[in-house]
């Protein structure tokens, strides 16, 4: 079926190549692309029929002309897979990025991902303690779950995500993570940035990166994240790694998406993005989880950023129909200088139930975490009373209440960027200490059998 | 029909064109070396489009394309019950016998199990004349469910042989004197509804045991609920919550390009969670689709026709079948991919024109009937809607409005606030009241629609003087009307806030919620009184009795507690006069 070279390009547009062919192609077949100077381009079959094929060129059209010359390899996109992916750095297509030598395939594996069975998933529920306390008091992460970070330029997300690879771990045993990174057109600084850390701490040795810049072909991040996911299913399903992926910036990942869109002239979604969206990220996202009778497992965490810092934009919105919670950077909190700047009240983890209380963290968990998020929440909104009328119209709770909002940020919230909180002492009774700043008449949310073990001046002992 | 065999044209994605074949109109055909299963959907020329309900990825043109004759049918049958299917009635435990963990393609599987041995009781007699829909015998399928033997749709006649026994599901169980076999699986083919006799006005609740939803915005057994809400605001959970607290004899749950591990959620819990009515674990009464959102859309396009299909064949035996879709969106979303694939003219923001309509022949399709065998039974459908950004003027939402009686608006505000369920009591409402509220009196208490009526209209009020409150603060309006505010969070933080996570709150029944508004009535009446009598604002409010009456609702056994504890309260409220 290879070998025969077509010259029968009738159409480019955009990164969408058009080409009369006889051998019947298959869908989602991979193609290369010879330029007259001898360069080579790869590309993927979209649409074929039996006289006319449309393929998507990954490096981008540029140069391509009507002499260039168009094989198909007969197979779709296959990535070698093998345990030593672990220690490289790849580039987007999943070459070799590292001077290394090329990756001796153990398996060849189809990128698209076959669905996982929702009958064979398992449920997750281990707790993943970060050291970062807004994260494991308030939106706690478990094994196997997809969370992203909603954040917007120029904000920290990125120590945010290298702090959580470097400090996560599970209470209840030694297991490792390997880190799984995907960057998609990110900037060779923040790349550079990435790199350093990871081998600063040591952590590139557990980690496998694919890796596409900003100057790469935008066409090529839509299969990046794509093969991320490949590696990361064969370290955890085939050789029981615990994964996480992590990657940035999805917001590029869409654009992407929305240049074929608007090559293919399909009739565009929401602010001209495809229809097939949610769909298209679900493909992404739904790689995550556990599955019975494998010991290994995938947690996501991706970054985006929201573009006009609107989380009703299409890309942070359809990514929250799909993820299990989000993680929202807040720009007033970066502003007023505090690391992390998490916004803990639009943020939610939803498998949080699963994987806190007695056995798992502690048994106050919960209602420390609701107490909190309570306090903090009406905290907040004092504030905005406040500037209306002024601190001597609020009662005694509201001003106590009016004052925790500012401890919680200053102290709960900010830490530094190699602070490594415990659950229980560093995060669960750090915060007790600062909620007993309000009188204990006033924190509802806390059951009384909680107060008189863990409250740090009423508790009865 | 012809057994003429085609070949491919073109494929792109899902849809595939094929040339050689002149096949009906829904017609089911296998596409490809693979077989891969698709339907026809559209004709033209001598070109037939197809939905392929698996991932296409490597096929070419000029591979075969063969009919079935057949159009997308469900197997109806014993056995339907605790299965969880694809969205075109693949066992998923079958799937993953044949392929493991990943759903690779290409694999049939059929919708009930073939070999099992049930146990028949004929109930009809030699001799007996028997028409469509009328019971023959009966299969105990779970502990709780007797499953219904039914004459097909269409068939007719005299017994001339019947017999009690073991059999699997496609031997023959009664014979008609023309020669007709029945066998206990029919066929029926999902796109057309299943025929009853008549509709009948819903008159009677669907118990849901949450209260915002009996009390203030109850659904009809029979009818039709939209809950549309931005991410994170609580349609899954509300929808899991009516799956398994609702009163209705069978539920369908519809996991319709949704999360993978929801659907782990309910396959793990619902085992091991008692239904209220009959003590047996709610599973036997619960058939899910899971076509999750990374599964093909095709498959998930017809997922909502499979559950429903299902639902109302539970319905012609004479039980009160409820219905979840979760998310009718991600079905919506499903038409407009294939939609746009086929280069039609698009609607309003993509989708297709047919849109509504389909929405609502989905909608039509819920109801109370007499069923052909006179008997009455009803499908409620609970259809989730997922707007993007939460804005509910686009297509999904607004043609879902048009036709369902019941909304239930989740708000991303009260989300936030944590205020679950977070459904919105000022702009949601449900059209069934009338014709309940003569059931309720009956059965509940004579004045509990006076009571919904007071407790609505106390909310109202407490929405009009929020915003007096906003600009001047709460200290600057007359007691009274502090007072009005103070009951309005009662009911908003007692009342309507529920929490589907803790083993009590999660359900309450009607007689209990009855009881919980009108503690709320007789804490206003007598703190008037009160205040009246001299007592201040602050001291009613704090009484400790409020505090653990509210409280009281976490408790086991509050249904025989309350009375008591409503009358410490009242007590503790006259007392704070002379302590004045
Ligand atoms: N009745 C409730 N009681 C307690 N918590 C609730 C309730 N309803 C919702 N929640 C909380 O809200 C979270 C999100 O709810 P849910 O998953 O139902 O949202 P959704 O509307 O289905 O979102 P999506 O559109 O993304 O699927 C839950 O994980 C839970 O923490
Ligand atoms: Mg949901």
């Amino acid at each position: 079926m290879t070998g025969k070279e077509y010259r029968t390009i009738t159409d480019v547009k955009g990164p969408l190549v058009f080409l009369n062919k006889t051998e019947p192609v298959a869908f989602g077949e991979i193609v290369e692309l010879r330029l007259t100077d001898g360069t080579l381009k790869n590309g993927q079959v979209l649409d074929t029929s039996d006289d006319q094929v449309i393929v998507q060129v990954f490096e981008g059209t540029a140069s391509i002309d009507k002499q260039t010359g168009i094989k198909f390899l007969g197979d779709v996109f296959k990535l070698p897979v093998s345990t030593d992916m672990i220690g490289r750095i790849l580039d987007g297509a999943g070459r070799p990025r590292d001077g290394g030598p090329a990756i001796v395939a153990d398996e060849m594996a189809d990128i698209i991902g076959a669905a996982i069975n929702p009958y064979s998933r398992q449920s997750p529920s281990s707790f993943i303690q970060t050291g970062i306390s807004a994260i494991d008091a308030c939106t706690s992460l478990v094994r196997g779950q997809k969370l992203p970070i909603f954040s917007a330029s120029g904000l920290p997300h990125n120590d945010i995500a290298l702090q959580i690879a470097r400090q996560a771990k599970l209470v209840d045993s030694d297991d490792d993570f390997v880190v799984v990174f995907c960057a998609m057109g990110i900037t060779a600084e923040e790349y550079n940035f990435f790199v350093h850390d990871l081998e600063r701490t040591g952590a590139l040795e557990n980690a496998c990166l694919f890796v596409n810049l900003a100057d790469d072909p935008a066409v090529e991040r839509l299969i990046t994240p794509r093969l991320a996911l490949t590696a990361a299913e064969y370290l955890a399903f085939e050789h029981d790694y615990h994964v996480l992926v992590i990657y940035t910036d999805m917001t590029n990942y869409c654009e992407s998406l929305r240049q074929i869109g608007a090559a293919r002239e399909e009739v565009p979604g929401r602010r001209g993005y495809p229809g097939y969206m949610y769909t298209d990220l679900a493909m992404l996202y739904e790689r995550a989880g556990l599955v019975k009778g494998k010991k290994g497992s995938i947690t996501q965490f991706p970054i985006l950023t929201m573009p006009g810092d609107d989380i009703t934009h299409p890309i942070p919105d359809l990514s929250g129909y799909i993820t299990e919670g989000q993680i929202v950077i807040s720009r007033e909190l970066h502003q007023k200088g505090i690391y992390p700047p998490i916004n803990v009240l639009p943020s939610l983890s939803r498998l949080m139930n699963a994987g806190i209380g007695d056995g798992k963290t502690r048994e106050d968990h919960k209602s420390v975490s609701d107490q909190l998020y309570a306090a903090y929440a009406q905290g907040r909104e004092l504030r905005g009373l406040v500037a209306i009328v002024g601190e001597d119209a609020l009662n005694e709770r509201d001003l106590q209440l009016l004052k925790f909002a500012d401890i919680f940020e200053d102290q709960f919230l900010r830490q530094s960027r190699d602070e490594d909180r415990s659950i229980g002492e560093g995060t669960l009774d750090y915060a007790w200490k600062l909620l007993s700043n309000i009188d204990t008449k006033y924190l509802v949310r806390l059951d009384q059998k909680w107060i008189d073990k863990y409250h740090p001046t009423d508790k009865k002992e | 029909m012809s057994k003429e065999n085609g070949v491919i044209y073109r494929i792109s994605g899902p849809v595939v064109t094929a040339v050689g074949i002149s096949p009906r109109m829904y017609e089911v055909v296998r596409v490809g070396d693979e077989g891969l299963m698709g339907e026809v959907i559209e004709l033209h020329g001598d070109q037939s489009v197809i939905q392929v309900y698996e991932e296409t990825s490597g096929v070419r043109p000029g591979e075969p394309v063969v009919r079935t004759g057949q159009t997308l049918s469900v197997q109806l049958g014993p056995g339907l019950l605790t299965k969880i299917y694809d969205g075109i009635q693949r066992p998923l435990p079958e799937l993953e016998k044949t392929m493991g963990v990943f759903i690779k393609r290409g694999v049939d599987a059929d919708g009930l199990d073939l070999e099992k041995i049930w146990d028949f009781n004929a109930t009809a007699k030699k001799g007996d004349s028997v028409s469509s829909g009328d019971v023959i015998g009966t299969v105990q399928e779970t502990k709780t469910i007797e499953h219904k033997v039914m004459v097909p749709p269409g068939v007719s006649g005299k017994i001339k042989d019947i017999k009690s026994g073991d059999f699997n599901v496609t031997q023959t169980v009664c014979t008609l004197e023309d020669g007709t076999e029945i066998q206990m699986m029919q066929k029926w083919p999902v796109r057309t509804p299943r025929p009853f006799t008549k509709k009948h006005a819903p008159e009677v609740p669907l118990q849901t045991g949450q209260r915002i939803l009996d009390f203030l915005f109850p659904l009809a057994k029979g009818g039709t609920a939209g809950i549309p809400g931005p991410f994170g605001s609580g349609k899954t959970v509300t929808q899991q919550q009516l799956a398994k607290w609702s009163d209705a004899d069978i539920v369908v749950y519809i996991g319709c390009g949704e999360r993978g591990n929801e659907m782990t959620e309910v396959l793990d819990e619902f085992p091991h969670l008692m239904d209220p009515k009959t003590g047996e674990a709610l599973m036997n009464r619960t058939t899910m689709i899971a076509n999750t959102s990374n599964m093909p859309v095709a498959a998930r396009e017809a997922s909502v026709y499979t559950g429903i299909t299902i639902a109302e064949y539970f319905r012609d035996m004479g039980y009160d079948v409820a219905l979840m879709a979760d998310s009718t969106s991600r079905w919506a979303e499903a038409m407009r991919e294939i939609s746009s694939r086929l280069e039609e003219m698009p609607g309003e923001e993509g989708y297709p024109a047919y849109l509504s309509s389909r929405l609502a022949e989905f909608y039509e399709r819920a109801g109370r009937v007499e069923t052909l065998a006179g008997g009455d039974g009803s499908v409620s459908v609970i259809g989730a809607v997922s707007p993007p950004g939460g804005d509910i003027s686009e297509p999904v939402s607004q043609g879902t409005l048009r036709i369902v009686k019941v909304f239930w608006g989740l708000d991303a505000g009260l989300a936030r606030q944590r205020h679950f369920p977070a459904i919105n009591w000022l702009n949601s409402y449900s059209l069934y009241p009338p014709s309940l509220d003569q059931w309720y009196r009956d059965n509940i208490k004579g004045d509990f629609p006076e009571i919904r009526t007071e407790i609505s209209a106390l909310l109202q009020v407490e929405a009009e003087l929020q915003e007096i409150v906003q600009l001047v603060g709460s200290d600057a309006l007359p007691v009274d009307q502090q007072l009005t505010l103070e009951v309005a969070r009662m009911i908003r933080e007692f009342f309507l806030q529920q929490n589907a996570f803790h083993d009590v709150d999660t359900y309450s029944d009607l007689k209990l919620q009855y009881n919980m508004a009108k503690a709320i009535l007789s804490f206003q009446e007598e703190s008037k009184k009160a205040i009246a009598g001299g007592a201040a604002l602050e001291d009613v409010v704090n009484i400790p009795a409020r505090t653990d009456l509210m409280r009281g609702r976490f408790e086991s056994g509050y249904e025989d507690k309350i009375d008591e504890m409503l009358e410490a309260m009242n007590k503790q409220i006259a007392d704070t006069m002379e302590a004045n």
